[in-house]
């Protein structure tokens, strides 16, 4: 008798092709390697209202990982980045977290931005105790709200940014500040500490208006700005950045208007000389980063910008509408760089060393400037997980971000309020 | 600010507000009377509309005014042709089920987000507006441009109601909107028509986003809030009725725009999200709604 049947499989068979997937996994996953590279996970905001600032972290990270394994990589082995997007979103943030520990196998994580994102993906992390170093200028690590395991070595902190502008926008451009930010934690930082600084410098913060995050028309709101305003603050974060900038110019016109005074972080990946920002010429702007090059920048600055593919005026050199993220993407680099201190102080060789990993990393204190840190010399406090370094001030000037005056590091200095060492891993 | 100029100012973006939100409903509204379909996609052919106009901006050379003009023309196009081809690939297939087609939707819908993301990106990008004509009021000043929206909503809003009312388009589509059925045993090609209605819907969408556009920006999750606000629109003007989906557009709009002036934002969202809940308890085919 025959069978009709195309798969019939005998018994002999069934053993020999189990016999077969037994021999395949026994193999030796990396034969020919050398070393096993050091796995550093990035939380991505590929996708999501985060995806322009995504696209230059992963570009910035990955010049780092390959200027870092051009000299020898981490400890001998070399650096391998395992991008993952969370969409900028809290949750995914979470699974993201626990993907590339679990099965992405990686050895610590790195490089979120947002700060809601941050505080969705923290604690888990925590959980799986895996070293979770963000990019994302909160104040939430240095506060004492996240854990052991989080750090955030390679930007200073926004209530340290904020702080420090206070002293320059006080004796510059006025005292009587009215003040637009998102009404959300990252616009509320902006709220409480600008107000507390600009009243340290003997000024007044006389009105403060809060956007819901998702607005998209803000002329509604220019009615709130008292008459006898000297400057208007402004930290707009999203798509609707330029809507806001043009109806306050449509709003004030040409004649008599405030100071304004913005944070950078409204018009990174945002061409300064787009048309309808005619409006902020003049005005003057935090970065952390200059965009555009300083007159006075110094090697580490042309050898960073020449990696990641940046010209002069912060734009890819492969399309010039192309804008970076400039003053933020710089900590992506610097957070590769001192993982890389770290690493070898603390003689890692797997994920067991994770605890003795971020020991070393609280015993790092003295960061200086040199080709790790294109955006200059920085200060780690060990206890509050949060890195420090100076801040610049720019004006636009002909459609463009000029560099006016750059804060001492004493500006942004404040009381440590918390001390993560004490804590339990 | 006095309290006069203060709403003058509420109402003038309140209109705005209104005339954009009308077109966008107004295209949700008809294809749900006519085709029962409710369209979860309808926000993101309005944000294709945005993304076409700022295509068609960085492509056609000289004034700004000309570009506009061929956006206003290319978008809807494009949009309807897209929104035609949706209809006869994955609309008609599921034979309009209600339930089917909304799930169908929603993965238009992402489809369509994920798509601009890939080609356009996740910048926000400005379109200039076809003129600059600030108008300074002794209060404040204001955007000229701005009543040009309002202008020509109204102008658009006309020309849809004359193609439903006057022409025998419009007559084949309210006939079909009551009974597809007898339609079709009238010798009506329901198909056809369901294909029509359908790009005509996307079209208007695309056509408030061109008209928008040169006030916010074009990106690629712009379409959530227009989404959100149609959807509330239409339920309180009453599902098909474009009568009630403009006078519900109105309030809407005004009353966003001078509830956000003299309380908060999200004051005017609450109410707007109250009225919605009201109007389904205590008139749940809306304002204007034939009772189903």
């Amino acid at each position: 008798m025959t069978t009709t049947s195309l798969f019939t499989p005998s018994r002999r068979r069934v053993l020999q092709g189990m016999g077969a997937g037994l021999m395949t996994a026994a193999l030796p996953g990396h034969v020919f390697g050398q070393a096993a590279p050091l796995k550093v996970g990035f939380q991505l905001h590929r996708t999501g209202i985060g995806a322009s600032y995504g696209r230059w972290y992963e570009r910035t990270a990955t010049a780092a990982a390959t200027a870092i394994n051009a000299t020898g990589g981490i400890g001998g082995r070399p650096v391998e980045l395992v991008f993952e997007d969370d969409a900028t979103d809290p949750k995914r943030g979470a699974e993201v977290v626990e993907k590339l520990a679990g099965p992405g196998g990686v050895d610590l994580i790195m490089g979120t931005l947002f700060s809601h994102v941050v505080m969705g993906s923290a604690p888990r992390a925590g959980e799986l105790k895996v070293p979770y170093l963000v990019c994302s200028e909160g104040y939430h690590v240095a506060s004492g709200a996240l854990n052991r395991w989080t750090l955030q070595p390679g930007i200073t902190d926004v209530r340290s940014q904020i702080s420090s502008m206070a002293p320059w926008v006080g004796a510059n451009l006025g005292k009587k500040v009215a003040m637009f930010f998102p009404d959300y934690a990252f616009g509320h930082d902006h709220r409480d500490f600008f107000t507390a600084a600009v009243a340290a410098q003997g000024g007044e913060v006389i009105a403060q208006i809060a956007i819901p995050p998702t607005e998209t028309s803000f002329t509604r709101y220019f009615p709130q700005v008292p008459a006898e305003t000297e400057v208007i603050y402004h930290v707009m974060v999203g798509p609707a950045v330029l809507t806001f900038v043009k109806e306050m110019g449509e709003f004030y016109g040409t004649g008599a208007r405030p100071q304004l005074f913005g944070f950078v972080d409204s018009l990174e990946a945002v061409d300064t000389a787009t048309p309808g920002l005619e409006f902020l010429e003049g005005s003057h702007f935090w970065e952390a980063h200059p965009r555009v090059k300083p007159a006075d920048a110094g090697d580490a600055e042309t050898a960073y910008r020449a990696a990641v593919g940046v010209d002069d005026n912060g734009a890819s050199v492969s399309d010039p509408a192309d804008v970076a993220t400039y003053s933020h993407m710089f900590s992506t680099w610097e957070t590769l760089y001192f993982i890389k201190q770290a690493a070898e102080s603390a003689g890692y060789t797997g994920p067991a060393d994770r605890q003795k990993l971020v020991e070393a990393m609280e015993a790092i204190s003295d960061l200086p400037a040199g080709p790790e840190r294109p955006q200059g010399a920085m200060v780690f406090n060990g206890k509050t997980h949060q890195a420090f370094g100076v801040q610049n001030i720019s004006q636009i000037q002909g459609g463009k971000l000029v560099k006016v005056h750059t804060t001492s590091m004493a500006d942004g200095a404040y009381e440590d309020a918390v001390d993560y060492t004490t804590m339990t891993f | 600010m006095a309290f006069g100029p203060f709403l003058l100012l509420a109402l003038i973006e309140g209109m705005v507000t209104a005339a954009v939100l009308s077109l966008a409903a107004v295209g949700l509204s008809l294809v749900f009377g006519v085709m029962r379909v409710v369209n979860v996609a309808h926000g993101e052919f309005f944000m294709l509309g945005a993304v076409i106009a700022w295509f068609v901006a960085a492509t056609v050379p000289g004034p700004a005014w000309l570009a506009f003009l061929a956006a206003l023309v290319i978008a809807p196009v494009l949009v309807g042709a897209l929104a035609a081809a949706a209809d006869a690939l994955i609309l008609k297939r599921l034979n309009y089920d209600p339930e089917a087609t909304i799930v169908a939707t929603i993965g238009l819908m992402y489809m369509i987000q994920q798509a601009a993301l890939t080609f356009y990106g996740p910048d926000a990008r400005p379109v200039p507006a076809p003129f600059e004509w600030r108008i300074q009021l002794p209060w404040f000043g204001t955007s000229g441009y701005k009543f040009f929206v309002v202008a020509a909503a109204i102008a658009v809003l006309l020309a849809v109601w004359a193609l439903m009312t006057r022409t025998k388009a419009g007559l084949i589509m309210r006939a079909t909107q009551v009974d597809r059925d007898v339609a079709r045993a009238f010798g009506i090609n329901v198909d056809r028509v369901y294909m029509g209605t359908f790009a005509l819907g996307a079209g208007l969408a695309a056509v408030a986003a061109v008209l928008v556009v040169p006030i916010q920006q074009a990106h690629y999750l712009m379409g959530h809030d227009p989404l959100l606000l149609s959807f509330i629109v239409v339920i309180i003007g009453g599902l098909g009725s474009l009568r009630g989906t403009v006078l519900a557009a109105l309030i809407i709009g005004l009353s966003d725009g001078v509830i956000s002036m003299f309380f908060s934002p999200t004051l005017a969202k609450i109410i707007a999200t109250l009225l919605v809940a009201m109007v389904l308890v205590f008139r749940p085919q809306g304002l204007f709604g034939a009772r189903a």
